[in-house]
């Protein structure tokens, strides 16, 4: 294998090379891809590839265990999606389920395999509220209870503060819009609720249409997100594009919708280090018009690149080299200069900082083993 | 004799315990320590292709190192615990394990539990903590049984057997002195007093246990121990709808399994007897796990 710091993006783009992986190799291969939370998709793609039986035992133990992570992740997604549906039946407006729950509800090429924290969805703002209170009455509570992380949210921020439910501790995120009120860049959400889809075998569980679920992943990645599992997410676009990009149709609207939602310099970033990094196929008159939609200044550019270059690897010591910690504190500081205007952002970051300096205390937790 | 503080401190040390070859990377002194004392029979290695853990232990960087040094526990780069006084990293070392094991390894249905083996036939003693459990098992291993764990019972989903996963047995408090006594030729690693846990020190697994990791056994009992003072010797039937259940809530991942796990635990109870087993004396202990009759 040429490079072990792309070994993992490699074996994803090209699984059949799973089947010709020395021990050690392997090695490197779990440990980084467990750190980006893609062991169960290499799980996924080395069943796929129909080589998973003659693996050495050693991996096939910690595959089929990630598989089981995320086998049984999936199976509480949908067990949640369900109660939500319960917990909202009164609800007039739709339930728009995103990311990670979007996928798994429709059954779409990225929830193989994938690992989750949240379950996210969307309602029209008007009715936040009412959603927050339905919720509380089906047994979720808000986790952030602080004043001012209470306001950082309902004041700033495109959605609820998480709420975690009481008994099972699944969260969920509630949005009323894909990226934070302060943003700079506003995509409308009555131009995404006007595309919806109704998710087959519910009610009133709706995902995005397939090219708004491409440009907000797209946007989470590449405009809101601190890239912590950056591969991952370029994982889930690179699946999504593969997919929906078998209809013409899909790459002949891309660009347009992009435009209309504000969303040309994602779009642009996506297609770009998907092809880069995970070879997606994209159709060179899709990928020029990205580029004179969304393409940055040349300056911006090359700074860009350097840094996504590194953070889109497995954020791993088999993979960093110098310049890493660098890339990686530019696209956090990025992420938040993004995410609201200077005058709000200082203050916060400062607020943050103190804050997590002040539970630093010596504290000797038990490193007991945690029960999950 | 110190051969492996060197190779602790640089590249590191491969360890094979039961199933899994760790690899080792620390420079402090206490951990190669640990290691030389309580590890030296267990098959290492100076490099190798493949580890299933690869754990770093390092004292935690910064000014606060030069009046009270810490340890951070390193599961590959990942830090899963807050930092502990640098005089408990050899503790942490095994705490940390036991954790990477019971949150990474599904293959298995692991209990928090002891488990000991004789004539291919194996005891789980599932428990909470202060019921002796690792003090019984301590005993018991000293007088014949053999040592799969302290803590972690692993039932592997395939093959249908419980496995070994031989350790050092943690043991706390006056557990320390009382099997010190009791099996004088046992070793021991250092006390380390001020843990949550209050002093604990590691007893090194019995060297017959170490050399035969690899050989699995039928379970056959599940006894719940309960250390009371003065109590006479009492193994009482349990009834086995109630031990599922414990079974199931000291597992650490038996809800993962989903059905799995389901079937998997219902195998155990319907393939074991069921016992409360309350003791004061070890002795009396030991007479009543030798006289244990297998299920019909």
């Amino acid at each position: 294998m040429s490079n072990q710091s792309d070994l993992l993006a490699t074996c994803i783009s090209r699984p059949e090379q799973l089947c010709q992986l020395s021990l050690k190799e392997w090695d490197f291969l779990i440990r980084q891809a467990r750190r980006v939370s893609l062991l169960p998709r290499i799980a996924y793609l080395a069943h796929e590839t129909g080589c998973y039986q003659t693996l050495p035992a050693s991996v096939v133990m910690h595959l089929s265990s990630a598989w089981r992570v995320a086998d049984k992740q999936a199976k509480v997604v949908r067990f949640e999606i369900s109660n939500i549906e319960k917990a909202l039946k009164q609800l007039k407006s739709p339930v728009v389920l995103l990311k990670g729950a979007a996928y798994v509800a429709a059954d779409l090429p990225p929830a193989k395999g994938r690992i989750f924290s949240d379950i996210d969805f969307m309602v029209p703002k008007s009715d936040l509220e009412m959603v927050e209170r339905y919720m509380i009455r089906h047994g979720w509570m808000a986790t952030h209870h602080d004043e001012y992380d209470q306001r950082y949210y309902r004041q700033w921020m495109h959605e609820l503060p998480p709420m975690k439910h009481t008994g099972r501790g699944t969260v969920v995120d509630i949005h009323h819009a894909i990226l934070p009120e302060t943003a700079r860049l506003h995509p409308d959400s009555e131009k995404l609720l006007d595309n919806i889809q109704r998710v087959t075998g519910y009610e009133n569980i709706y995902t995005l249409s397939n090219i708004d679920i491409v440009l907000h992943s797209a946007t989470h990645l590449f405009h809101d997100g601190e890239l912590e599992n950056g591969l991952r997410d370029l994982v889930d676009l690179d699946a999504l594009l593969r997919h929906f990009g078998e209809e013409q149709k899909f790459w002949d609207e891309l660009v347009e919708r992009a435009a209309e939602l504000e969303l040309g310099r994602p779009l642009y970033y996506s297609l770009k280090y998907c092809s880069l990094v995970l070879n997606t196929p994209v159709p060179d008159v899709v990928t020029k018009a990205a580029e004179a939609l969304g393409k940055p200044p040349a300056v911006i550019s090359h700074l860009m690149d350097t840094s996504f270059k590194r953070a889109l690897k497995p954020d791993h010591s088999t993979c960093d080299d110098g310049f890493t910690p660098l890339a990686r504190w530019l696209l956090y500081i990025r992420s938040h200069y993004l995410r609201m205007p200077l005058y709000l952002l200082i203050p916060h970051l400062l607020r943050k900082a103190l804050k997590k300096h002040k539970t630093e205390a010596p504290l000797a937790a038990i490193p007991e083993i945690e029960k999950p | 004799m110190n051969d492996f503080s060197t190779q602790l401190g640089g590249r590191g040390l491969y360890i094979q315990t039961g199933p899994f070859c760790v690899h080792l990377q620390s420079s402090i002194a206490t951990v190669a320590d640990g290691i030389t004392q309580l590890y030296s029979e267990y098959p290492s290695f100076k490099e190798k292709d493949f580890a299933d853990f690869h754990i770093h232990l390092d004292t935690v960087a910064g000014i606060r190192r030069l009046i009270r040094p810490q340890v951070q526990f390193s599961f590959d780069g990942y830090i899963p615990f807050k930092p502990l006084p640098l005089d408990q990293a050899f503790p942490m070392f095994e705490w940390g394990l036991n954790w990477c094991v019971a949150n990474n390894i599904h293959e298995y249905l692991i209990i928090h539990a002891a488990v000991i083996e004789k004539n291919g036939v194996a005891a789980i003693l599932p428990a909470p903590p202060g019921s002796g459990k690792s003090t019984l098992c301590a005993a018991l291993v000293n007088r014949g049984w053999r040592l799969f764990s302290d803590e972690l019972a692993m039932f592997c989903l395939r093959t249908r057997m419980l496995v070994p996963l031989p350790r050092p047995v943690n043991l706390k408090n006056n557990s320390i002195n009382l099997i010190k006594n009791y099996a004088p030729e046992a070793i021991f690693g250092r006390e380390v007093s001020d843990t949550n846990k209050g002093t604990v020190a590691h007893m090194k697994a019995p060297t017959e246990s170490i050399l035969r990791a690899a050989e699995a056994a039928l379970p056959s009992w599940i006894i719940m121990p309960r250390y009371q003072e003065g109590a006479k010797p009492v193994l009482e039937s349990r009834p086995k709808a109630q031990t599922c259940m414990d079974l199931a809530q000291n597992s650490f991942n038996y809800s993962l399994l989903a059905e799995d796990g389901f079937l998997a635990i219902s195998e155990l109870i319907d393939k074991c007897d069921c016992y409360d087993f309350t003791y004061s004396q070890l002795d009396d202990a030991i007479k009543i796990f030798d006289d244990l009759e297998l299920p019909q």
